[in-house]
């Protein structure tokens, strides 16, 4: 990648254009951005037109959406437990209807029987991907994928009940937050006669308009977090993500992390130990061999006295793929919740990562993570959960069809 | 799934075929648009709301594709021993009411009969079976010179739809109809 406007010059251009095409109009907006523009930095163009709004992806297709489809800001997880009693039969029903809601709402317009179809007009990249945990494909009568069950306990964790597991999962997600809580409720209204709410767990990046789309993300440890990770509508990718077994073929799992991030011992730790524990710079996430983020980082390169530049402990020296299927996609948000007890605050990271199989590609690598990485320090994960996300659908189809049909 | 229009024309045509040969040989002069028996419909978000027992309705929006003016006159289905075409009013107390409506739904060529929560409705009544969330409730429309049309409806969670029924003087509403007795209550046949 080439550096940003500022570097270029192009800045300037883009400057003139806005002062001179938007005219006096923008009032309060020009007088905001005098000062950044005087200190020679990329002035931003205020996005009124309420063209995001109207983005919207499409829910029918060999994939479900919200996996390949770019991230939105906002994004909310919903894990359900089935009732007593619920059958395939019932879960055929289920599907159908949900996979319905679904298709209307990423459309921008209301489900069938939406109380509320004015809120849905805005889809904003509204996209929705379901989920089935064991116990969903067991009340199927299916064949269990041998990966789809929790994950091995790791000597790191902390598991809360409370964020983990769950038969059904809704992952909802959006530019707009009103969207995705008119889409969760619409979706739960529908399965309430057939499951109940286990938990969900909000989560959300920069939102939309704030920087260019496809800036790497930051985790609120100020880490620039999702660099090294296979791009959608790449082999690679495909390889990586695509199950091609049975009937999830075309699907894939999620693995859902929920990580603590401990703040308050976090700020104890000056920047060059910061950057030292990742093995990246923390303000441009280059890697310490590198300059640019895009850089290979040089894991042989050492330092006079004679250390390797990136520590073998550091996390990516760790998390670094040792054979070459340890591959994951990582597509994760940041939470803030309210703290309890004394901190000042309650963060981390719905750390969410896909793969064809979640034992081959993503244990090994938190196997390693478990055993050393110094981020381990300052993160305990709270939460674990394994989905099965089974393959999109046509219309006049639904999610869920190929374990169901 | 269910986004996409109930392919009602087709069936319709097909059913109507012996039907409209008959009226035209016998309506030569007929001007009234009634008399047509070529029901010609796209029906699109049909649902009904789903119960375990007692009164429940059938809501959609279906669109006379056709050049005539078409009545809806009846329905029927497995679901229900009763089927009523209904509207809604406000009563004096500014509460809803619904009721039979004399001389069912006319809908002009190109127009769409809306039948929503609040609004008109096909009202299903004496259901027995649970009608249950996500599955298919067929129902049969009838127009008005015998054409037939079928709608696929499906099952939907639905909490709102509550008016109160003033059919006769049992009263009784969708949200309570399980414990509001048995058909009879609800048959509607002396109104
Ligand atoms: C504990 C919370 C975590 C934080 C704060 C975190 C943060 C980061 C950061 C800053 C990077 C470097 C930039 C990048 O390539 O994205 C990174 C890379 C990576 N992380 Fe994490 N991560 C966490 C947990 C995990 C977990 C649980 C896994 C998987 C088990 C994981 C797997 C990876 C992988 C595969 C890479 C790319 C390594 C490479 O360069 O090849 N991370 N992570
Ligand atoms: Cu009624």
């Amino acid at each position: 990648m080439t550096e940003p406007d500022a570097s270029s010059g192009h800045g300037t251009t883009r400057r003139r254009l806005l002062f001179g095409g938007a005219a006096a109009g923008l009032g309060a907006a020009v007088a905001l951005t005098t000062d950044r523009a005087a200190a020679g930095q990329a002035a931003p163009v205020p996005d009124t037109t309420g063209i995001n709004g109207a983005v919207a992806h499409l829910f029918h297709g060999a994939h479900q959406s919200g996996i390949a489809t770019p991230v939105a800001s906002y994004a909310s997880f919903v894990a359900l437990d089935l009732n007593a009693g619920i059958n395939r039969e019932a879960l055929r029903r289920l599907m159908r209807v949900l996979s319905d809601d679904a298709a209307r709402l990423m459309e921008g317009r209301g489900a069938l029987a939406d109380t509320e179809p004015e809120l849905a007009t805005v889809p904003a990249g509204l996209t929705v991907t379901f989920g089935f945990g064991p116990g969903f494909v067991k009340r199927a009568d299916g064949p269990t994928p041998a990966w789809l069950a929790p994950l091995p306990a790791f000597g790191i964790d902390d598991l809360n009940e409370a964020y983990s597991d769950g038969d059904l999962l809704l992952l909802v997600s959006a530019d707009d937050q009103v969207t995705v809580a008119h889409a969760v409720r619409m979706l739960l209204k529908d399965a309430r006669s057939f499951a109940t709410l286990k938990w969900r767990q909000d989560g959300f990046r920069r939102a939309y308009g704030s920087e260019v789309s496809g800036t790497t993300m930051r985790n609120l440890f100020g880490q620039v977090d999702g660099t090294t990770n296979p791009n959608p509508g790449t082999p690679t990718f495909d390889k990586v993500v695509w199950s091609t077994d049975g009937w999830m073929a075309g699907g894939t799992s999620l693995v859902l992390r929920r990580i603590r991030l401990n703040l308050d011992t976090w700020d104890e730790v000056d920047p060059t130990g910061r950057s030292f524990s990742v093995g990246r710079d923390i303000s441009t996430g280059a890697p310490l061999t590198g300059s640019r983020e895009s850089d290979e980082p040089d894991f042989e390169a050492t330092t006079p006295a004679g250390h390797t530049v990136i520590s073998p402990v550091s996390h990516i020296a760790r998390s670094r793929p040792v054979e070459p299927h340890e591959v994951i996609f990582r597509r994760g948000y940041n939470y803030d919740v309210p703290p309890s007890g004394d901190g000042v605050s309650e963060s981390g990271l719905l750390f969410a990562s896909y793969q064809a199989d979640p034992v081959r590609q993503f244990v090994p690598i938190q196997r390693r993570l478990d055993e050393a990485d110094l981020l381990n320090t300052w993160t305990t994960p709270i939460g674990s959960a394994v989905f099965a996300i089974p393959p999109g659908c046509s219309a006049g189809g639904y999610v869920g069809e190929t374990l169901l049909a | 799934m269910f986004t996409v229009p109930t392919h009602a024309r087709l069936s319709a045509v097909a059913v109507l075929a012996a039907a409209s040969l008959a009226a035209c040989a016998s309506s030569d002069d007929a001007t009234e648009a009634g008399s047509a028996t070529n029901v010609d419909v796209a029906i699109v978000d049909a649902w009904t709301k789903a119960t375990d027992s007692g009164m429940t309705a059938t809501f959609g929006e279906i669109t006379n594709e056709g050049d005539e003016a078409i009545t809806l006159i009846a329905a029927t289905t497995d679901a229900s021993s009763m089927v009523e075409l209904h509207e809604t009013s406000m009563d004096d107390a500014g509460g809803m009411s619904m009721s039979e409506k004399d001389g069912g739904f006319t809908i002009e060529a190109g127009d769409t009969l809306v039948l929503e929560p609040g609004g008109n409705h096909i009202m299903l009544m004496g259901v027995t079976d649970p009608i249950e969330a996500g599955a298919d409730v067929p129902v049969t429309l009838e127009f008005e010179g015998g054409g037939t049309v079928e709608m696929d409806t499906v099952a939907k969670d639905y909490t709102g739809a509550n008016e109160e029924y003033v059919g006769d003087k049992d009263h009784g509403s969708m949200e309570h109809s399980g414990d509001a007795g048995s058909d009879e209550d609800h048959s509607g046949n002396d109104h």
